[in-house]
């Protein structure tokens, strides 16, 4: 095979044992890479209502079709496994140097399941598996963690996946960091904690061989001129952060826990603010020809050499959702968050429900030991974010995500716990935004942005974003199946618009690079069966139709100022918005999956487990 | 050190986002596969925000034609880029250990250092400078980069200028 390698590498950490399974073009086909074939291998290799910190979950890492190559933004991975967050399906990505390490050590795919019985290191040197000892590591914050094992091993070539301090606390919103950049949502950092694996150390020898060279350079070239046209300014200049102006002109920017859209400093947080004030330098993944990611450091006040890479998303999250306007404080949230290891994105929704609480008075200064935390106050957010990672005091009931915390805290906390099925909210209000208000709640990581995809067709005003209608199923379903394939590819979503013929130039590039023939419609039925597949692991593990739901102040609580003043999306919308997608699926309107659909997805082992008979159609008035 | 003063290809730090669109490139057109071990280009990266890409610099008095026990590096006169003799080198190594810039490569399946040659027997831009996506790479000299420097201080400052 070209550019794969044929070979997933199963660990045991339990007993150190490992094994080799080899798969075939018709298999990898099916998935690709990234999240597709990572959740392939979870729903192969967990067993049915496992303990997502036991044992038995299984973290797997799958790499892109176009680690390593010169495709610009595919040097990528997906890690999935099943989530301490939502019990579902919890796949992420990343993009480093540590992907094409992964395939250039002769792995598609990983698989790590067991727990070790001391905190271990797993170092994977092409086909040579070493355990060592993480003793010298354990406390480290992400980024020492690689720099030292780096040196130890004395080889800049070796790539790191690492856990901090959080991820060793199983902090379920904990994240894997490679590079500075990192598999963020859905604790996988947790899971990867619940093995003692402090990190991942991967070297690879072997070059990456493409089926067809010239093609796939000068596919390359054609893309990397592309992706710096027009369509990607504005993460060129201003990275992601430049929407913030935008999403509070439209009244989208979640603001003190989602209880306002538009926030009164949002100029002072904004991409422009950042750029002009802070920007220090513009940086890529690995392979990536954007480089998104605007570098922003502190140069006086309290918050002095505070530096990062900051991201639309961690920064609503931990800024003007937490009613924090000091971009100097931002950065340094941000930072600290990446360092001990935690999502930014849970870690601000958490905290602000945390000053919610506060300011409403079910939590007390006492509760917080000696904090007051209300909204704004930038020194209380930073200490909660150590007691988070730490799990000191209240961190360690924060430590668990806001569903948990909130109904363990009760007294109607729940009704501003912002998450889906367990995940923390994106950036975005999805009360003015129906389409993506239907596509978060369906979506099988939760409450996540990036898989629904659906907020694009309210913001670009493709459709009224104020009004819920049936064919609004239909439009959330294509914009999840495209970020799936995406994810599958591995693409980074930015490139999205810089094809003329998405699918068709896609699976020529897919065939150049790995030598498999694939048609532009199986490139776009991979999107649907990968969707198809997260929702059927999540069937297997107990999902029922309430998990397909909003959080209570999306439902009841109308937005109170900004351009969508007065509105919310009512239980009746959701409803009717959700049967409209179960259809467009041709799911049942329990929201199952027939047995039909499995099978013509290619799907038929999980058709037997999960698929359930199709109903029969009453038969048509008239008809003998 | 050793000043060049050749053409060589040559790196913008502050545009350089560490991408390594230039190594895989170089790797494939050199040798028909990526693998950046091979490319003679290489990207430095202290995390997290300082990076440039290093490749020959073709020095005058070049130490690893000095260095070379088996006189397989000698320069050419067309453009002054070190080439290698596959036939006298046979992979020990010693240019490697000579050259200041870590600029050289041993290819473990040839068993020979090589070397960024400018691709001159390519047509168009050197592939490196083509595949980089920000411009950071370009064709000069420390005396060209000097020109270069302060037009763009004189270009900056006038620009101040109007602003006000
Ligand atoms: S000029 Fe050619 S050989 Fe030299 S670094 Fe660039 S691509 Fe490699
Ligand atoms: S391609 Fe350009 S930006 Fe990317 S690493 Fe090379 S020199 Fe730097």
């Amino acid at each position: 095979m070209y550019a794969y390698t044929g070979r997933i590498l199963h660990i045991d950490v339990t007993n150190r044992k490992t094994s080799i399974q080899r798969v075939g073009p018709d298999f990898i086909k099916k998935y690709l890479g990234g999240t597709g074939l990572a959740t392939r291998l979870v729903y192969d290799n967990t067993p049915k209502g496992c303990d997502p910190l036991g044992p038995e979950n299984a973290l797997c890492f799958a790499v892109s079709a176009f680690a390593g190559t010169t495709v610009p933004v595919g040097t990528k991975h997906g890690v999935a496994a099943k989530s301490p967050l939502t019990g579902f399906i919890g796949d992420s990505l990343s993009g480093s140097y540590f992907s094409e390490m992964m395939r250039r050590a002769g792995y598609d795919g990983i698989v790590i399941k067991g727990q070790a019985p001391k905190w271990v290191v797993v170092f994977i040197d092409d086909d040579d598996i070493q355990f060592l000892d993480a003793a010298p590591y354990m406390g480290m914050n992400t980024l020492e963690t690689q720099r030292a094992i780096r040196e130890r091993l004395g080889d800049e070539n070796v790539r790191v996946s690492a856990i901090g301090p959080a991820g060793e606390r199983l902090v379920r919103y904990a994240l894997i960091d490679n590079d500075g950049r990192q598999a963020g949502r859905s604790g996988n950092g947790a899971v990867m904690g619940s093995k003692r694996i402090k990190a991942i150390a991967i070297r690879g020898s072997h070059p990456i061989t493409v089926a067809d060279p010239k093609g796939l350079m000068e596919a390359s070239l054609r893309l990397i001129k592309a992706s710096r046209g027009p369509g990607t300014l504005k993460y060129r200049t201003l990275g992601t952060p430049a929407n913030v102006l935008n999403l509070n002109k439209m009244g989208l920017l979640p603001t003190r826990n989602f209880q306002e859209t538009v926030f009164e400093e949002a100029e002072k947080v904004s991409g422009e603010y950042l750029h002009e004030r802070y920007h220090v330098k513009s940086v890529a993944c690995a392979g990536c020809s954007i480089a998104c990611e605007q570098w922003g450091a502190v140069k006086e006040g309290k918050y002095k050499g505070a530096m990062i890479g900051l991201d639309y998303e961690p920064l609503f999250a931990v800024g003007p959702n937490c009613g924090i306007g000091d971009m100097a404080a931002i950065i340094r949230l941000v930072q600290l968050c990446d360092e001990y290891g935690l999502d930014a994105m849970s870690t601000g929704v958490v905290i602000s429900w945390a000053m919610e609480c506060y300011e409403r008075g079910i939590l007390t200064k006492e509760d917080f030991g000696g904090l007051e935390p209300y909204f704004g106050n930038d020194d209380a957010a930073v200490e909660l974010v150590r007691r988070i990672a730490y799990r000191e005091g209240i961190g360690d009931l924060l430590a668990e995500g806001v569903k948990r915390a909130s109904e363990r805290v009760g007294k109607g906390s729940e009704h501003f716990a912002m998450h889906v099925k367990g995940l923390e909210m994106p950036g975005y209000d999805v009360r003015s935004l129906k389409t993506f208000a239907l596509g978060i709640a369906v979506v099988a990581r939760g409450a996540d942005h990036n898989r629904a995809l659906s907020y694009e067709v309210d913001i670009k005003g493709e459709v009224d974003r104020f009004k819920a209608e049936p064919g609004r199923g239909k439009l959330a379903m294509e914009k999840e199946d495209f970020a799936c394939i995406l994810d599958c590819l591995v693409l980074c979503k930015f490139l999205r618009n810089c094809f003329t013929d998405f699918e068709r130039e896609v699976a020529e590039i897919y065939t150049m690079a790995t030598g498999i023939p694939l048609t532009p419609e199986e490139l776009k039925q991979v999107g649907e069966r990968v969707v198809n597949l997260k929702k059927a692991f999540n069937i297997r593990e107990g999902w029922t139709m309430a998990d397909d739901w909003l959080p209570p102040r999306v439902l009841e609580d109308p937005l109170p100022s900004g351009p969508g003043k007065g509105v919310r999306v009512t239980p009746e919308e959701l409803r009717m918005l959700i049967q409209d997608y179960y259809a467009a699926r041709g799911w049942t309107p329990e929201g199952l999956i027939p047995k039909s659909k499995l099978i013509a997805l290619g799907l038929e082992d999980i058709a037997e487990e999960i698929g359930v008979e199709e109903p029969v159609a009453a038969p048509a008035a008239g008809e003998a | 050190m050793a000043q060049p003063v050749y053409e060589h290809i040559i790196c913008d730090p502050a545009k350089c986002t560490g991408c390594r669109l230039c190594e895989y490139a170089c790797a494939m057109v050199k040798t028909g596969k990526f693998d950046a071990n091979l490319s003679r280009i290489r990207v430095v990266r202290i995390e997290p925000i300082t990076m440039t890409a290093i490749a020959c610099r073709l020095c005058a008095d070049a130490p690893c034609i000095i260095a070379c026990p088996r006189n397989a590096l000698s320069r050419s006169e067309k453009n002054g880029v070190i080439l290698v003799d596959q036939d006298k080198c046979d992979g020990c190594g010693w240019c490697i250990e000579a050259c200041d810039f870590g600029a050289i490569v041993l290819n473990p399946e040839t068993k020979n250092a090589e070397i960024c040659d400018l691709c001159q027997d390519l047509e168009g831009e050197p592939p490196c400078i083509a595949y980089c996506p920000v411009e950071a790479l370009s064709l000069g000299t420390p005396e060209t980069l000097r020109q270069k420097a302060r037009r763009e201080v004189v270009a900056k400052l006038f620009e101040e200028l109007f602003k006000e």
